[in-house]
């Protein structure tokens, strides 16, 4: 089956990964721009990370037939450091107009910071400046329930925001079903360790329905497992799910929340 | 949208499973005891024991959800006022 991964980051991984990936099924993906594993010192550091997200990992993915899209944004660890994330902001503009882009992301919370919700609301402003979709990161463990009704408090709170064109991420338990009633589009990550499992995201999808309901690997440089969309289409089969369900969530959702975005042009494989 | 496996089947490919994570718990309390200080004091394991009191709880939420509140932090909805936001 062919499917989409929508949250993974592929800079962190290698080209072996991307042939994986290809051998498996995945045909396009999404790469939000994330947190390297240290802060960056300046704003220049965070326009060749835009480069790459942009220019390279675009014709590294062709190499396999993957197509290739990013969202560009300061993440909400960085975001901290407030100065920094202005400059950031500030220059994204000069990446909008790249064929691979697909909006502003992922931005979100971290700690749930005074500082983190500032710089949040200034990237949604920015998305609405320039009618960009938005791809949210919400927080990990403890800090997740209460950084998720933050940011649908920030979401909600401004009329110019439409929900359709919003995916907020990594959504478990506790927190999908409030994600979708407001309106939004909800993805579940699928990491090995801590987070969901594709048994529980299995789950989640049976109690809350697959409409506006995606899986993605968030693979990147911790521990994570790129190929954990193939797992989940693996769990489902194993629970007798239709073909048809399936492929709803893994390559119609991401297709059909994409497609909002001017710069989407994903070619169905023949 | 249930699940279109029923009950006997999910217990039959799962009972080895549950079993296995049951027995991960107890040997980890069991190294709790063993290592020497006292943790009873932390409220980590007042949570952990809460969770596990939740597992043998019937109530019309499920497990899970209750389970990831448990351990979450409390959402205030004056948040932005106290940021000033
Ligand atoms: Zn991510």
């Amino acid at each position: 089956m062919y499917y989409f991964d929508p949250h993974i980051h592929m800079v962190s991984r290698t080209t072996d990964d991307y042939e994986t990936l290809a051998k498996m099924g995945c045909v396009g993906m999404s790469e939000p721009a994330f947190w390297a594993g240290f802060d960056r010192g300046s704003v220049d550091s965070f326009r060749d990370y835009f480069r790459q997200l942009t220019d390279f990992e675009p014709k590294r993915a062709a190499q396999y037939g993957i197509q290739h899209y990013t969202w560009l944004c300061i993440n909400a660890k960085e975001a901290e450091n407030v100065e920094l994330s202005r400059e950031v902001i500030k220059m994204i503009p000069e990446f909008l107009d790249k064929p691979n882009v697909l909006g502003i992301g992922e931005i979100g919370l971290n700690k749930n910071t005074k500082n983190e919700s500032t710089i949040f609301l200034e990237h949604m402003e920015l998305a609405i400046q320039y009618n960009q979709q938005i791809l949210i990161h919400t927080p990990h463990l403890e800090d997740k329930y209460q950084g998720t009704r933050m940011i649908l408090d920030m979401l909600t709170g401004d009329s110019r925001i439409d929900p359709a064109r919003v995916l907020v991420d990594h959504v478990e338990e506790h927190t999908a079903r409030e994600v979708l009633d407001r309106g939004f589009w909800a993805g579940m990550t699928l990491y090995p360790v801590t987070k969901c499992t594709p048994q529980r995201a299995a789950d989640i999808i049976e109690m809350c329905g697959a409409e506006r309901l995606l899986v993605n690997s968030a693979g990147d440089w911790g521990p994570s497992k790129p190929t954990a969309v193939p797992d989940l289409i693996l769990e489902m089969r194993r629970r007798g799910h239709s073909e048809a369900l399936i492929r709803k969530v893994v390559y119609d959702n991401p297709i059909e929340f994409f497609s909002q975005s001017q710069n989407f042009s994903f070619q169905h494989p023949e | 949208m249930s699940i279109p496996l029923n009950s006997e089947q999910v217990l039959d490919r799962e009972y080895l499973e549950i079993r296995g994570k049951i027995l991960e718990l107890a040997a980890s309390l069991d190294r709790l005891e063993r290592a020497a200080g006292c943790v009873n004091e932390d409220n980590r394991m007042n949570l952990i024991s809460q969770g596990l009191q939740i597992l043998l709880q019937e109530t019309d939420q499920t497990k899970a959800a209750q389970i990831q509140m448990l351990f979450s932090r409390v959402y205030d909805d004056t948040w932005r006022e106290q940021f000033e936001l």
